[in-house]
C-alpha cells in the first residue's frame, strides 16, 4: 500500500507539472511577439513590455517555467498586470465561494439522484424507472448556462422570489447567503443528478439480480431492508468514483455559473482575468483549478484503492 | 457494466485501466427494446435538423446576419420563430448556426474517434512498453481540467473555428483512445485473430481486418455520446464569448446575445435553447449504450 502510495503521489506531481507548464508553453506559442499579442491590439509599447516583463517572456520557455514553478511552490503566484496586488491574495478571496458551490451542489445532487436511483431500480421498466430514466437524460442534456437564465427568467424576473445574481458572504448573512446559492446550484447539480441516478440505478440493477438478494428475498425480508442495507452501500463504488471526478470538474464547471450569477469566485477571477489580458492571474488560477482537479481526482484513486483492493492490484501491477 | 467498462465510462484518472472483459452479445437472450420509441424520435430530429442545416442556402430564408427592421418580434408574425434583439431571423440564424456547431462536432469527433482508434487498437493490440506510453498518455490528458485549458487557449490564439476544433479533439481523443484499447485487448485474445496470426497475417491486416471491425462499435457509440459533449462545450465557450467569433451565428451566441432580453423576449433565449437541448439529448439517447440492443445491462 505505501508503495502504492508513493507512486500515486509521483504521478500526482508528474501531472501537476505537465498541467502548470502547458499553460506556461502555450502563453509563448502565439506568433510573431507572444508579448504583444497578449498584452492585445491596443496596448502601449509600456504595456507589452510590462506584460513581456511579468511573465518573463524574454526568455526560453522552460527557464521561465522553472522560475515560475520556484515561485509558486513559495505561495508566489506573481502580481495582477491589472490590481498591482499578489495573485495569490484575490484567488484566497474568492475561492470560499467556489468550494460553497461546489459542495452545495454534489449535495444537492445526491438528494435528487439517491432516491430517485433507488426508486428506479426497485422496479425497472415501469412507468416511474422509464419518467425518472428520461429526466435524467433531460438533466444531462441540459447546459448550465442555459439552465441558469431559465431559472433566472423563473424565479427572478417572473416570480420574484431570488435575486438575479450576486453574492453575500457566508459569514455575514447565512440566509441571504443561501438566497444567493440556490440558483447558481441547481444550474450546477443539475448534470451530475442526472450522471448520478443513471449510474447509481444501473450498478443497483446489478446487485438486485444477485444471488443473495434473493436469498433475502426468501427469508421474507421488507423491500426497505434490502434496498437500503443490502444493496444501497455494494452498488455505490463507482458512484464514490464519480462524486470525486464531478467535485474537479465542477471547479471548472462554476465559471460559467459564477459569470452569469455575477458571484465572485474563482471561475469569474478566471473570466474576468482574460478579458483584462491579465495572463499573470490567469496562470495563477488555472495553476490552482488544476492542483484543485488533480488532488480530488488522486484522492479518490487512493480511496477507491482502499475500499477495493483488486484496483490497488491493478495499478500497482 | 463490468468493472473495466465502469472505468471507460467514467474516465478513471490515473494507473493503467484494467483488462476489460466484455459480455459476448451471442450469449445473451436479446433484450426486450425498451424508450425505442425514444430513440426513433431522437434520430428523427437529428435527421431533420441535419437535413435543414445542409440545405439552409437553399431554403427561402433571409440572411441571417441582416435586420430584418422588427426588433425582437415574436414568434409567428412575419417570421416562424421571431427575430432577434437585431431584428435577425432567428430560424434562419438557428439553422445556419447548427451548420456551424455540427460541423465543429463533426469534424471535432471525427478527428478524436480516428485517433482514439488507430492508437487504443495498437495499444491493445500490441500491450507491452508501446500500449504503457499510449496509456499513459492518454491517462495524463485525462487529468487536465478540459474546460479551462480550452479557456485559456481561445484567449491565448485568438477566437476561430479552426482553434476550438483542435483544442475539443486533442482533449476529446484519451476517451476514445481507452474505449479502442480495452475492446481491441479482449478481441485480440480471440480464436479468429488467434487463427490469423497463426495463419501468418501480418500485424498490421490484423489489425485492420480482423480487430478493428469488432472495436468501432462500441467507440461509434461513445462517438454519439462525445457528439453531444462536444454540442454542451462550444456551446458553454460561444455564450462567454470563448468560442466561435461573432457575427457567425452559433447557438451559444444567439443565447448569450439574448440574455439582455431575458426579461422582455423570452423567445430569443428560448428557441435556441430548446433546438440546444432536443440535439444534445437526441445524441445522448443514441449513444447510451445501457438502452442498446444485445447488450447486457
Amino acid at each position: 500500500m505505501a508503495h502504492y502510495l508513493v507512486r500515486r503521489f509521483l504521478y500526482l506531481i508528474a501531472v501537476l507539472v505537465a498541467v502548470t507548464f502547458t499553460v506556461s508553453l502555450m502563453l509563448s506559442l502565439p506568433a510573431g511577439d507572444p508579448a504583444q499579442v497578449l498584452a492585445g491590439p491596443e496596448a502601449s509599447a509600456a504595456q507589452v513590455d510590462a506584460v513581456r516583463e511579468a511573465l518573463r517572456l524574454d526568455r526560453p520557455v522552460v527557464e521561465r517555467y522553472i522560475d515560475w514553478l520556484g515561485d509558486a511552490v513559495t505561495g508566489d503566484l506573481g502580481n495582477s498586470l491589472r490590481t498591482n496586488e499578489p495573485v495569490i491574495d484575490s484567488i484566497r478571496d474568492r475561492l470560499p465561494v467556489t468550494l460553497e458551490l461546489v459542495i452545495l451542489g454534489q449535495l444537492l445532487a445526491l438528494l435528487f439522484a439517491v432516491p430517485a436511483a433507488i426508486f428506479a431500480a426497485y422496479r425497472p421498466g415501469r412507468p416511474a424507472d422509464a419518467a425518472t430514466t428520461v429526466s435524467s437524460f433531460l438533466m444531462i442534456s441540459s447546459p448550465s448556462f442555459i439552465v441558469a437564465l431559465l431559472l433566472i427568467r423563473i424565479f427572478s424576473v417572473e416570480l420574484g422570489w431570488l435575486p438575479t445574481g450576486g453574492w453575500v458572504p457566508l459569514s455575514e448573512n447565512l440566509g441571504d447567503n443561501l438566497r444567493a446559492a440556490i440558483l447558481p446550484v441547481i444550474a450546477l447539480a443539475l448534470e451530475p443528478a442526472g450522471i448520478y441516478q443513471r449510474l447509481l440505478r444501473s450498478d443497483m440493477r446489478r446487485t438486485l439480480d444477485e444471488d443473495y438478494i434473493m436469498m433475502a428475498e426468501a427469508k421474507g425480508l421488507g423491500p426497505r431492508t434490502i434496498l437500503l442495507r443490502h444493496s444501497l452501500r455494494p452498488s455505490s463504488f463507482s458512484l464514490l468514483t464519480m462524486i470525486g471526478i464531478v467535485s474537479a470538474r465542477m471547479v471548472g464547471g462554476s465559471v460559467i455559473v459564477e459569470t452569469i450569477f455575477g458571484l465572485p469566485g474563482i471561475g469569474r477571477l478566471l473570466i474576468d482575468s482574460i478579458g483584462f489580458r491579465d495572463f499573470v492571474t490567469v496562470q495563477g488560477v488555472v495553476a490552482v483549478i488544476a492542483v484543485a482537479y488533480v488532488v480530488v481526482n488522486s484522492f479518490v484513486d487512493v480511496l477507491y484503492g482502499v475500499v477495493d483492493p483488486r484496483v490497488r492490484v491493478d495499478a500497482a501491477g | 457494466m463490468l468493472p473495466g467498462e465502469i472505468v471507460e465510462e467514467l474516465d478513471l484518472p490515473g494507473g493503467p485501466t484494467p483488462v476489460a472483459t466484455l459480455p459476448e452479445a451471442a450469449v445473451q437472450a436479446p433484450r426486450r427494446r425498451r424508450l425505442s420509441g425514444i430513440r426513433l424520435i431522437a434520430a428523427a430530429w437529428l435527421v431533420l435538423v441535419v437535413v435543414l442545416c445542409a440545405l439552409a442556402p437553399v431554403l427561402p430564408l433571409p440572411d441571417p446576419e441582416a435586420g430584418q427592421g422588427a426588433i425582437a418580434a415574436s414568434p409567428g408574425s412575419g417570421h416562424i420563430l421571431g427575430t432577434d434583439q437585431l431584428g435577425r431571423d432567428i430560424l434562419s440564424r438557428i439553422l445556419w448556426g447548427g451548420r456551424t456547431s455540427f460541423f465543429v462536432a463533426a469534424l471535432t469527433t471525427g478527428i478524436a474517434m480516428f485517433l482514439g482508434l488507430a492508437f487504443g487498437i495498437i495499444a491493445g493490440y500490441f500491450r507491452g512498453r508501446i500500449d504503457w506510453v499510449i496509456a499513459g498518455v492518454a491517462d495524463f490528458v485525462l487529468a487536465f481540467p478540459a474546460l479551462i485549458l480550452l479557456i485559456v487557449l481561445t484567449s491565448v490564439f485568438g477566437l476561430s473555428i479552426r482553434n476550438l476544433v483542435l483544442g475539443l479533439s486533442i482533449l476529446g481523443t484519451p476517451a476514445f483512445v481507452r474505449i479502442a484499447r480495452a475492446h481491441a485487448m479482449t478481441v485480440s485474445q480471440r480464436e479468429f485473430v488467434l487463427a490469423a496470426r497463426g495463419s501468418g497475417a501480418r500485424n498490421g491486416r490484423i489489425m485492420v481486418r480482423h480487430i478493428l471491425p469488432s472495436v468501432v462499435g462500441p467507440v461509434a457509440a461513445y462517438a454519439l455520446t462525445f457528439a453531444a459533449v462536444v454540442f454542451v462545450a462550444e456551446g458553454s465557450l460561444s455564450f462567454l464569448g470563448l468560442g466561435v467569433p461573432p457575427p457567425t451565428p452559433s447557438w451559444g451566441g444567439m443565447i448569450a446575445a439574448g440574455r439582455p432580453w431575458l426579461d422582455r423576449a423570452l423567445h430569443i433565449v428560448l428557441v435556441p435553447s430548446i433546438v440546444l437541448i432536443a440535439t444534445v439529448l437526441a445524441l445522448n439517447f443514441l449513444g447510451d449504450r445501457q438502452e442498446q440492443p444485445g447488450r447486457r445491462r
